[in-house]
């Protein structure tokens, strides 16, 4: 029997596999499919104070070995997740949830994870300062060390689980602002988040996109995400959950070589709906061949 | 869940129909979708359901772009990964005795499915269809054969009633409508009749199951993703 199980600040995972933020809803959509306990974890949809219908359409776009998304934040708002979303989730869930909690200043930040950390079940919050699809917030706090360890200085005050800061990968030196956030005491690191991309449509000669630019998710960007996780996790001490364009179980030990202890599995989610009961029973099928008895023991390259 | 390619014909100089073999209980309600996994593309194809028996799946879909153009190249006994049953479908309990059901080019296909199901229920469904010429019509025969009323409308006149859908409206009895067409269509049928009705959208789509909130648009009732709530919207809840 391989042990798949794996630890984050203290929070018992029964395998890796945690369903990235905003590919996932708050589950509900993939309960026709499968039993959505065999997660390790789920993050849920990103969660701002008020709702918000996010980007105008179209914001979706084909690209080689992925797509883009300029959805914008698209969430019901923290409330409203906290009476409707959260316990129709538990109804069905019982595994640890990942709140992923996204703003727009410093004081949303941290009314959302004042709110979300005192919910039962919610053991890890996931900040993100990331994204690329809002203008004034997400991204803009995590493209500079000092605002980003700002952010995380103001949410850990409030936090009463551990703090991972989700990370962008649309920056000249990732390694400076992951060591921002270790130094302003985030407990983990989640990288990364999608790349900022764009496609024009030759016949209208415009963007795909109404918001011209979106996010670049994938296998395209599988290689650039290991590479981030590899140069992150041997500058750092605390743990980073490694994402970008995971599809197969291959590529979860790939990325836990390069350093993750545990992986969010994104746009594959959008593809095949079986995407992480795919990748989590093929796991000890390819430990079985690679001779890795117990995932938590991968380490580093 | 894997399908079988037993049937891929061009009906016309754009349009064409792939029937698939497989299990097709996942479709509950005519106007519902299919996802379709193609070789060397990353996201899926939404495609609407024409019509469905317990182990066939009728597509019938227009080449418009790169996804569309690989479909038509495709060869009957190829296996297909489809997600199949998505979307809300039209509910026939809001159709009345003599609903009219319009399909404006491509969007037809749906209206077949739904027509079946109607006189099923033995109820009196009227068919119309616009195109802009006599060469763009399809499907004309499939509807004529499950014994509907067939009304078609050209835009140059070369075959049916010449001009808009709407045109050819007023001269037909109905008491409620479905319909699935281009946006300016459903506008313009919305505006032209009164009557209970249901209205197909289409929009760019990530997932198609809900998950991804690609395809959102507001409503009266609310937000709703044109996957998952959708694609049919009822008249009281339309936002233009």
């Amino acid at each position: 029997m391989k042990d798949l199980s794996v630890e984050l600040s203290g929070v018992k995972l029964d395998n890796p596999i945690i369903p990235a933020s905003g590919t996932y809803g708050f589950g509900q959509e993939f309960l026709p499919y499968y039993d959505i306990n065999i997660l390790g974890s789920l993050s849920f949809k990103g969660t701002t104070s008020e709702a918000r219908f996010g980007n105008p359409t179209p914001r979706i776009a084909e690209c080689p070995n992925g797509m883009l998304n300029s959805v914008g934040l698209q969430n019901p708002g923290v409330e409203h997740v906290i009476a409707h979303e959260l316990p129709q989730l538990r109804k069905t869930f019982r595994k640890p949830i990942m709140a992923n909690i996204s703003g727009f200043s410093v004081d949303e930040y941290v009314h959302c994870v004042e709110l979300l950390t005192k919910e039962d079940q919610v053991e890890l919050l996931e900040v993100n300062i990331s994204c690329p699809n809002v203008h004034g917030g997400g991204m803009a706090f995590g493209t500079s060390p000092e605002a980003a360890a700002e952010i995380t200085r103001a949410v850990k005050k409030v936090a009463a689980k551990p703090v991972y800061i989700k990370l962008s990968p649309n920056v000249t030196d990732i390694v400076s602002i992951a060591k921002a956030c270790e130094d302003a005491g985030a407990d983990g690191l989640s990288l990364i988040n999608t790349m900022l991309g764009m496609r024009i449509d030759l016949k209208r000669r415009k963007p795909v996109l109404a918001n011209v630019m979106g996010g670049y998710s994938g296998p395209g960007i599988f290689p650039v995400a290991l590479r981030m996780v590899y140069q992150v996790t041997g500058a750092v001490k605390i743990p980073v959950i490694g994402m970008g364009g995971i599809s197969t179980a291959r590529d979860v030990i790939e990325m836990m070589m390069a350093g993750a202890k545990a992986v969010q599995v994104g746009a594959a989610n959008l593809v095949d709906p079986y995407a992480c009961k795919t990748i989590i029973e093929q796991l000890p099928i390819e430990m079985e061949k690679l001779g890795i008895e117990k995932l938590s023991d991968i380490q580093r390259v | 869940m894997l399908y079988r390619l037993i049937e891929n014909k061009q009906l016309t100089a754009t349009v064409w129909q792939m029937k698939l073999e497989g299990d097709a209980t996942g479709i509950t309600r005519p106007g519902q979708f299919v996802q379709l996994k193609l070789p060397e593309f990353y996201l899926r194809r939404p495609i609407s359901v024409c019509d469905w028996t317990e182990n066939t799946i009728t597509l019938v879909y227009k080449v418009v772009g790169q996804g569309t153009e690989a479909m038509a190249k495709m060869q009957p006994g190829l296996e297909m990964d489809v997600l199949t049953g998505l979307g809300n479908g039209f509910d026939t309990s809001l159709c009345g005795e003599k609903p009219l059901l319009i399909g404006g080019g491509v969007g037809l296909p749906p209206m077949i499915g739904l027509c079946r199901t109607l006189i099923e229920e033995g109820k009196h469904p009227v068919v119309l269809a616009g195109f802009n010429t006599a060469e763009e019509v399809f499907l004309k025969d499939t509807v004529e054969k499950m014994g509907a009323t067939f009304v078609l409308a050209t835009m140059d006149g070369s075959a049916g009633v010449k001009g808009l859908v709407t045109d050819a409206m007023k001269d037909i009895e109905f008491d409620s409508i479905a319909t699935c067409g281009p946006e300016p269509m459903l506008k313009a049928v919305y505006n032209a009749a009164e009557v209970p009705g249901q209205f197909s959208f289409e929009e760019r789509m990530g997932c198609g199951f809900g998950a991804c909130m690609g395809c959102s648009c507001k409503t009266k009732y609310g937000n709703k993703r044109i996957c998952k709530d959708g694609p049919v919207l009822v008249r009281e809840e339309i936002i233009w």
